[in-house]
C-alpha cells in the first residue's frame, strides 16, 4: 500500500514528532508514505479571506496527488476538512473547476476529481483495520484512561467529510482501545479545541480549550489523545502557557495517536518524539504492561 | 590607462565593501534593536566570533565551509542543474581570476615557465572561460526561457547575467581577433622570433594561416608543400617553445575560424584594441560595482551559511541577531527557491500580491532597511504579504544561502503590524503561529494591538442598527441581482428554530452573547433572508466563529450556516 502523505504547514514547522511517529508506525505496517515537495498550504487559513483563493490552494494539492495516482493521507484534521470541502466545491461548480484548472495549468497540473482524501485515522481504521494492527502490538497499556478528541473539521459537515458518524463516532475510540487503554466517555469529546481562534481571539480560544480539558479530566482521563497538529498545539503549547500563568492549573498532557500506538509497537521514545512535546509525557510508559 | 582603471576600480570596490559591511552594524530592521548602538553591535559580533573560534563550534564552521560553501550542497539539494550552473560559474571565474587576471602576481610566482601562450595555461584559460559561459547560459535559460513558477527576474538579476556574459564574450572575442590578426602576427614575429629573412617569414606566415587560424592579407592557401615545410622548420625554431598551437585555445580558435571572411577588415579597424578595452572596462566595472550588485553575495552568502551553522536564532545575542539579519539581506541572491517552494504560492496566484512571495518580500525589505519610504498602498501590500504566510518554515529550510527567513518575517511582521494599517487577515488562522509561538515573546499590549485594529476595521458596523430602538428598514434595496450575497442562498430555508444558536459553543461561552457577538447565528440567517447582508456582515459573531460546524450539522433545514459565515467574512474582507 502507498499513500501521498500530506503534512501541511504546522507539522514540519512545529509538530515534527507527529510525522516522525507516523512514519515509524507505517514502517511497521509496510505502508509507504510518499512526500511531494509541490504540496502547499491546504487553503484552510485563506478560507476566511476568499473562497476562490482557498479552493485554488487546496486544488493544487489534489492535482499533485492525482497526477501521482496515489490517494492522499492527511494528518491534520483542518487540512483534511479543507481538502474535502474544496474537492466538494470543485465537484459542485464546473465553472469554478474550469477557472482553477486554468491557473493550475501554469504549474502543468490538472484536477479531474479522481483522488481520494483520507485522514490518518481513517487509513488505520478502514484501510489497515484493527485486526491487522493488533498482531503488531507487542505491549499493551493497563489502567490507562484516554480522552479522544475527534476534531471538528474531520467530523463536520459530515455530508462532505464522511469521516465517521457525526453524533456517535467510533473510529478513534476503537483505535485507542486496541492499545489496551480505556477510551473514556466525556461530554466535550466532539467539541472544538479553540485552535481556529488562537491568535485571533485568544481568550475565547482558551475558554474552549479549558472547557474541553476540564471535561476530560472530570471523566477520569490521564491524557488527551489527538490526531491533529492544531488540536495538539492547543493542548500542548497553549495549555503549557496557561499553566505557567496560573497558580493552580495542573495540565492534562496530550499525546498524538501514532505516539500512543508506537509505544505499544515498542518503537523507541526518541523516534516517537515524546520529548518533543512541551508537556511531560514520559510517565505514560508506566502504564505499559511488562509481561 | 590600465593602471589608472585598475586602481580606480579597486578603490571604489574597497570603499563599497567598507560601506556595505558597515551597514550590517548600523542599519536596523523595523522596530527591532532600536536601543542597540553600532559600537555594541561590533563588540558583540567580535566576542561572538571569538567564542566560536575557541570552541567546538569550529567543527561546524569547517563543515559549512566544505559542504555549504565549497561544494554548495544546499544548491545541489534544490536542483542538480542549478548546482552545475553555479559550480561552473563559481569555479570557472575563480580560476580565471587567479590564473589569468592575477597572472603577474600568482601564476608567475608559482610557475617559473609561465607564459599565457603555452600549455597548460593557454588551454586552461579557455576551459575556465567556457565553464563560466556554459554556467551563465544555463542561468540565462532558467531566467528567461524555462517557466519556473513564481521566479521573478529584476534589474539586479539582469545585471549579474549581463556583466558575466560581457566579460566572458569580450575575452573570447579578444582572443579570436588576436589569433586571426595579421598585425598581431607581425608584432610577435618582430618581438619574439628575431627573424629578418623575408622568405622565411612568408613561409612561417603560410603555416600560421594554414594551421593556426591566422588570416593574412598577403598570403592565402593552398600552399605548396615545400613552403609549408620551410615554414614548419621556422615555426619549430622560433615559435614553438613559447607558443602552443592556437587550436588549444579552442573558444578563441573557433571564433577566429568563424570571422575569417572579415578578419582582415577587423584587424585593420584595430578590433583587438577595441575588444581589449571592452574586456578590461567590463572587468573593472564589475569589480567596482560588485559591492552594490547582487554579486556581493559572494561575500555575504558564505558568512550567512557559516552563521546558519553556528548561531541559534533564539538564543544568540540580540545584537548579533540584528546584525546577522541585515547581513542576510545582502546574502539573498533572488534565486527564487523560497518562492517556488512557498506554501502560500497558490495564495499568491489567486490574490496577486507579489509581497506574498518570500523573494519579493526580501527585495522590499532591502529597500525599507535602506531607508526608502513606502507609500500607503505599498505599506498595505507588504503588510498583507507578510501576513499571508502559513509559517511552514519551508523558505528557511530551502534557502541556498542559509538565510533565516522565518525570523526575518517574525520581526518585520510585528513592526508592520504596529506601524502599518489594520489588516483583515489578522482575524484568520494565518494568526495561529503568532498566537502559539510569538505571543510569549511579546508584551501583551503589543500582541493585542493588531488584533484590536483588525476588529475595528471589519466588525461592529451593524452596532447602530442593532442597538437602535427604531425599526430596521427592510427592503431598502431593490430585490434584484445587485443585492450582495454571501454565497449560496440556503439561508432562505431558515424557519428560525434557533438550533444553530443553541448548539453554538461561542454563544454558550457568554452570559450575554448578543452584547459580545452583535448578532447570533440564527439572527444572521434571518438578516440574510431579509436582504440585510451589510448588517449581518457587521456582526462580531462572524469573526468569533470557531468554524466547528455544529450549527450546520444540526440545522434541520440544511442551511449551510457555517459556510454562510465564511461567505460573510469573504464579503467583508473583499471590501476592506
Amino acid at each position: 500500500m502507498q499513500f501521498a502523505s500530506f503534512l501541511g504547514c504546522n507539522i514540519p514547522a512545529r509538530v515534527s514528532q507527529y510525522a516522525d511517529a507516523t512514519g515509524a508506525v507505517f514502517d511497521k505496517l509496510n505502508i509507504e508514505l510518499v512526500d511531494f515537495p509541490e504540496f502547499n498550504c491546504c487553503g484552510y487559513p485563506a478560507r476566511n479571506m476568499d473562497h476562490r483563493t482557498f479552493v485554488l490552494s487546496a486544488a493544487k494539492n489534489l492535482a499533485v496527488a492525482e497526477r501521482s495516482g496515489l490517494d492522499m493521507m492527511v494528518m491534520c484534521k483542518c487540512c483534511y476538512g479543507s481538502l474535502k470541502k474544496a474537492a466538494y466545491a470543485l465537484d459542485e461548480d464546473p465553472d469554478l473547476k474550469k477557472d482553477i484548472n486554468a491557473i493550475l495549468a501554469k504549474e502543468k497540473l490538472h484536477y479531474e476529481g479522481r483522488v481520494q482524501v483520507h485522514h490518518l485515522l481513517s487509513v488505520l481504521y478502514h484501510k489497515v483495520g484493527t485486526a491487522s494492527l493488533k498482531p503488531l502490538i507487542s505491549k499493551t497499556f493497563s489502567g490507562l484512561q484516554i480522552a479522544v478528541s475527534y476534531g471538528c473539521h474531520a467530523l463536520r459537515p459530515s455530508k462532505i467529510t464522511g469521516f465517521d458518524d457525526p453524533v456517535s463516532p467510533v473510529i478513534f475510540d476503537e483505535l485507542v482501545e486496541i492499545t489496551g487503554a480505556f477510551s473514556v466517555e466525556w461530554a466535550r469529546k466532539l467539541d472544538c479545541c479553540g485552535a481556529p481562534l488562537t491568535g485571533v481571539n485568544d481568550r475565547l480560544a482558551m475558554d474552549m480549550a479549558l472547557k474541553k480539558i476540564t471535561s476530560a479530566r472530570d471523566a477520569g482521563a490521564h491524557y488527551i489523545c489527538t490526531a491533529c497538529p492544531y488540536t495538539h498545539l492547543q493542548f500542548d503549547w497553549v495549555q503549557n502557557r496557561m499553566a505557567l500563568n496560573s497558580d493552580n492549573w495542573e495540565p492534562l498532557a496530550p499525546i498524538l495517536y501514532p505516539q500512543l500506538l508506537g509505544l505499544c509497537m515498542e518503537i523507541d521514545q526518541k523516534t516517537l518524539g515524546l520529548d518533543h512535546n512541551r508537556l511531560e509525557l514520559s510517565h505514560i510508559t508506566s502504564y505499559l504492561m511488562t509481561e | 590607462m590600465f593602471d589608472f582603471l585598475l586602481y580606480a576600480s579597486l578603490i571604489i570596490f574597497l570603499l563599497g565593501l567598507i560601506y556595505k559591511v558597515s551597514n550590517w552594524f548600523i542599519r536596523k530592521l523595523g522596530g527591532v534593536g532600536q536601543t542597540v548602538t553600532t559600537a555594541q553591535r561590533v563588540r558583540s559580533a567580535a566576542s561572538g566570533i571569538l567564542q566560536v573560534v575557541f570552541s567546538t563550534k569550529l567543527v561546524f564552521v569547517c563543515r559549512a565551509i566544505l559542504v555549504d560553501i565549497l561544494l554548495q550542497g544546499r544548491v545541489f539539494k534544490e536542483s542538480v542543474l542549478r548546482w552545475l550552473a553555479h559550480m561552473l560559474i563559481f569555479y570557472g571565474f575563480m580560476l580565471l581570476l587567479l590564473m589569468h587576471a592575477l597572472d603577474s602576481v600568482i601564476t608567475e610566482a608559482w610557475f617559473n615557465d609561465y607564459y599565457p601562450t603555452v600549455n597548460p595555461f593557454l588551454f586552461l584559460r579557455d576551459l575556465f572561460g567556457a565553464m563560466v559561459l556554459t554556467g551563465v547560459a544555463l542561468a540565462a535559460i532558467r531566467r528567461y526561457l524555462s517557466k519556473v513558477p513564481r521566479l521573478r527576474t529584476g534589474g539586479r538579476d539582469h545585471y549579474a547575467v549581463i556583466i558575466l556574459a560581457v566579460i566572458m564574450l569580450s575575452g573570447i572575442g579578444l582572443e579570436g581577433l588576436k589569433i586571426s590578426s595579421h598585425s598581431e602576427f607581425t608584432r610577435m614575429v618582430e618581438d619574439y622570433a628575431g627573424m629578418d629573412d623575408e622568405e622565411e617569414i612568408e613561409a612561417l606566415e603560410a603555416v600560421w594561416v594554414k594551421d593556426y587560424g591566422l588570416v593574412s592579407p598577403n598570403v592565402t592557401g593552398p600552399f605548396d608543400e615545400d613552403l609549408l615545410a620551410a615554414g614548419r622548420e621556422a615555426h619549430e625554431t622560433n615559435c614553438l617553445d613559447c607558443h602552443a598551437s592556437a587550436k588549444w585555445a579552442f573558444t578563441g580558435y573557433t571564433l577566429a575560424k568563424i570571422i575569417t571572411p572579415v578578419a582582415v577588415w577587423l584587424d585593420q579597424a584595430d578590433g583587438t584594441t577595441i575588444f581589449w578595452y571592452i574586456h578590461i572596462i567590463a572587468c573593472f566595472a564589475g569589480l567596482a560595482y560588485l559591492p552594490f550588485s547582487k554579486m556581493f553575495h559572494i561575500i555575504a552568502a558564505p558568512i550567512s551559511l557559516i552563521a546558519n551553522q553556528v548561531m541559534d536564532p533564539r538564543r544568540s545575542a540580540p545584537a548579533n541577531i540584528l546584525t546577522r539579519q541585515i547581513m542576510e539581506l545582502d546574502a539573498c541572491t533572488h534565486c527564487g527557491s523560497c518562492s517556488l517552494n512557498c506554501s502560500a504560492g497558490m495564495i499568491y496566484e489567486a490574490v496577486g500580491n507579489e509581497y506574498i512571495l518570500p523573494s519579493e518580500k526580501m527585495a522590499c525589505l532591502k529597500k525599507m532597511v535602506a531607508g526608502q519610504k513606502l507609500d500607503d498602498e505599498q505599506m498595505k501590500a507588504i503588510g498583507e504579504g507578510v501576513y499571508l504566510c502559513t509559517n511552514c518554515d519551508r523558505c528557511t529550510v530551502r534557502c541556498p544561502s542559509g538565510i533565516q527567513l522565518k525570523e526575518l518575517w517574525y520581526h518585520v511582521r510585528e513592526a508592520l503590524l504596529m506601524s502599518g494599517p489594520p489588516l483583515a487577515p489578522v482575524l484568520t488562522p494565518f494568526s495561529f503561529a503568532r498566537g502559539v509561538a510569538i505571543q510569549e515573546t511579546l508584551k501583551a499590549a503589543d500582541y493585542n494591538l493588531p488584533i484590536r485594529k483588525a476588529v475595528g476595521l471589519v466588525a461592529g458596523q451593524s452596532e447602530q442598527l442593532i442597538k437602535s430602538d427604531a425599526t430596521i428598514p427592510l427592503n431598502t434595496l431593490p430585490a434584484t441581482a445587485g443585492r450582495p450575497s454571501p454565497g449560496d442562498n440556503t439561508f432562505s430555508h431558515c424557519f428560525s428554530c434557533q438550533s444553530c444558536t443553541a448548539v453554538c459553543p461561542v454563544v454558550a461561552n457568554y452570559p450575554q452573547p448578543e452584547q459580545v457577538l452583535g448578532l447570533l447565528p440564527h439572527q444572521i440567517m434571518c438578516s440574510l433572508g431579509l436582504g440585510l447582508t451589510e448588517m449581518a456582515a457587521g456582526a462580531k459573531m462572524i469573526w468569533d466563529c470557531l468554524t466547528c460546524y455544529q450549527c450546520q450539522e444540526n440545522c434541520p433545514q440544511q442551511v449551510a450556516v457555517c459556510d454562510l459565515l465564511y461567505g460573510l467574512k469573504n464579503f467583508v474582507a473583499a471590501k476592506s
